[in-house]
């Protein structure tokens, strides 16, 4: 019996030093970055091996802040704020009011809306960035914020599928009890349905904010001012050779533009963990 | 004057017409920012433009021109295929590999867990991009924690021919977590009793593992390598910001070279040739493995 317990601990302590050690070369590039927000750039460079700074000096963070071109971080955090808040209220709140026509209505040609919407969610970006480029630029939208964010307002398949996922797992007996007490279609929406998918709109919101957060590519087709450069795309630029070499600073900045994505990995991950897993397995 | 506004009323209130009331967002958005621009493309294809003066009607030329004359299109393509190739069976073995280990719950499982999903999170992100660029530098982190362990290695990693490509392949299976998370989902369904049937025949471990767990996974492991192939094949950011495509366009994925084509040297007309082109085999490879999936994906409900 002793010997049984013995190999169990011993099988226990295998297990975890493994997992552990693994995480741990996983999450050493992350430590290391931030920890080299620490560093001057000559640390960095001559003593990468090191992982802790000889001292923590927030210099490098004064010094990024003050960003290129007469343009602080201050500005493209703002910047990148505004768009991914915009853009995630938009693609939340249509991607809902989609799911729930796909979830609880019968109308004609439903199949067949429901394969573009598929078929949408499949479609990346980059296929249709080229005739979309030229389309918003007849209608002088390029340089403005409108091409990043008037899509999402037409829902977001992900999302959609999502939504449609969650409002099927609402008994409709609900629904048959409101309509017996006078509610339409659209109060039941309003009152049955939304109350009960909050943790789907939730899932779609933290998603949609990260996302919209690191989009790059759009950001770097439609905007040419620095004035209005996102912090993805501002990073880059203060990243390139031609603006300056000091990656203690740029380790600050890619640190700093990381920190919502920690916040709302850390504190909504039972979400993200949700939203992952019901679309994976019904997909 | 009551009963028609009722009637009205009424018909607003039916599935017919309020369902295309609620999806109307998505067909307009569908129409619009989808479908036009996807027709839009296909015709553009056929011309020469360079959006500043009018489209002048090209034929096939580029199409011509692609497949017969411009030898980097086919070395993009190559790039991106060979990247695709390696990077998402080693993502979705690892994916798969680290599920099991962790399907196993402890004390610490949820730390394990969210240490382990974090790089699919912020691994697409320009941040993660310059960071990946310091590291395999010749004077970066990698380097030097080989010559902490006694390899003496000055290699630029992001330099040769040989191992730039190989670096982004590694940003691409670093960010197994969301692939993970699904996969343990999809564990934690497979019934007990079945792994229960399993041991009364007297089968081990492996054997439950070929003939129990992998069988059960089939359908994740579909959906997620459907998933994982459009995302490789559509790989921007890593090879735009990391290697800019160098060294000799080793690392020069196809949407970067579409992009370039597009924007850089105001080619749109090819550049739309080259997305149709991707449409084609992107699409083409999604519909072989759709149609494969009856030989190799068990649907329980089929039973």
């Amino acid at each position: 019996m002793k010997s049984m317990s013995m190999k169990k601990r011993l099988g226990s302590t295998c297990y975890h030093t493994v997992v552990f050690a693994f995480a741990c070369v996983m999450i050493y590039p992350v430590i290391w970055m931030v920890m080299g927000s620490f560093k001057t750039t000559n640390e960095i460079f001559q003593s990468a091996q090191k992982l802790l700074p000889e001292s923590f000096r927030p210099d490098n963070y004064v010094n990024g802040w003050k960003g290129f071109a007469g343009f602080s971080f201050a500005i493209f955090f703002k910047n990148s704020l505004f768009i991914s808040t915009v853009a995630t209220a938009g693609a939340v709140i249509s991607s809902v009011i989609v799911a729930y026509g796909f979830a609880r209505c019968e109308f004609r040609f439903k199949n067949f809306w429901f394969g573009c919407m598929l078929l949408s969610m499949m479609l990346p970006f980059q296929i249709i960035m080229i005739p979309q480029y030229i389309m918003f630029n007849k209608m002088g939208w390029v340089g403005t914020y409108l091409p990043l964010i008037i899509p999402q307002f037409c829902s977001q398949g992900f999302f959609v599928f999502l939504n449609v996922q969650f409002i099927r797992g609402i008994p409709k007996d609900l629904d048959e009890a409101a309509r017996i007490d006078g509610a339409n279609t659209y109060s039941i929406f309003v009152r049955i349905i939304l109350p009960l998918i909050k943790s789907s709109l939730v899932t779609s919101a933290i998603f949609s904010f990260m996302w919209r957060w690191d989009d790059f590519l759009a950001a770097l087709l439609y905007l040419n001012k620095p004035s209005r450069y996102p912090v993805s795309l501002a990073l880059k630029l203060f990243s390139d050779p031609t603006v300056g070499s000091d990656w203690g600073a740029m380790f600050a900045m890619a640190t700093l533009s990381l920190v919502p994505i920690f916040i709302i990995f850390l504190t909504m991950q039972k979400y993200l963990v949700e939203g992952i897993a019901s679309t994976g397995i019904k997909g | 004057m009551r009963a028609k506004k009722k009637s009205w009323k009424q018909q607003l209130n039916q599935g017919k017409v309020a369902g295309y009331i609620f999806i109307l967002p998505f067909i307009i958005g569908f129409v619009c920012f989808i479908s036009f621009p996807m027709i839009m493309s296909l015709a553009f294809s056929f011309t020469k433009y360079d959006i500043l003066t009018a489209p002048k009607f090209a034929g096939l030329d580029n199409y011509i021109t692609m497949f017969t004359q411009d030898k980097l299109f086919w070395k993009t393509f190559g790039v991106t295929m060979y990247y695709v190739f390696f990077s998402v069976p080693l993502r979705l073995i690892m994916a798969l590999l680290v599920a099991l280990l962790l399907v196993k719950s402890s004390r610490l499982s949820g730390f394990y867990r969210t240490v382990y999903y974090l790089p699919s999170i912020i691994g697409s992100s320009v941040a993660v991009a310059i960071l990946w660029k310091r590291m395999f530098a010749s004077d970066g982190v990698i380097n030097a924690l080989l010559g902490l362990v006694g390899i003496d290695s000055a290699t630029a990693w992001l330099g040769r021919t040989d191992t730039a490509i190989w670096t982004l392949i590694l940003l691409a299976v670093w960010q197994f977590g969301s692939s993970m998370l699904i996969f343990l989902a999809g564990l934690k369904q497979i019934p007990a009793y079945l792994y229960e049937a399993a041991t009364v025949d007297g089968a081990g471990a492996i054997t439950k593992f070929f003939k129990v767990t992998l069988p059960m996974l089939t359908p994740t492991i579909f959906f997620n390598l459907i998933n994982q192939l459009i995302n490789g094949f559509m790989a921007f950011t890593q090879s735009f910001i990391i290697t800019e495509g160098k060294p000799q366009n080793s690392t020069l994925f196809y949407v970067v070279y579409m992009y370039q084509n597009s924007f850089k040297y105001n080619k749109l007309g090819y550049g739309c040739a080259m997305a149709w082109f991707m449409v084609l085999v992107v699409g083409g490879l999604t519909a072989l493995i759709f149609l494969s999936q009856k030989k190799w994906v068990y649907y329980e409900s089929e039973r």
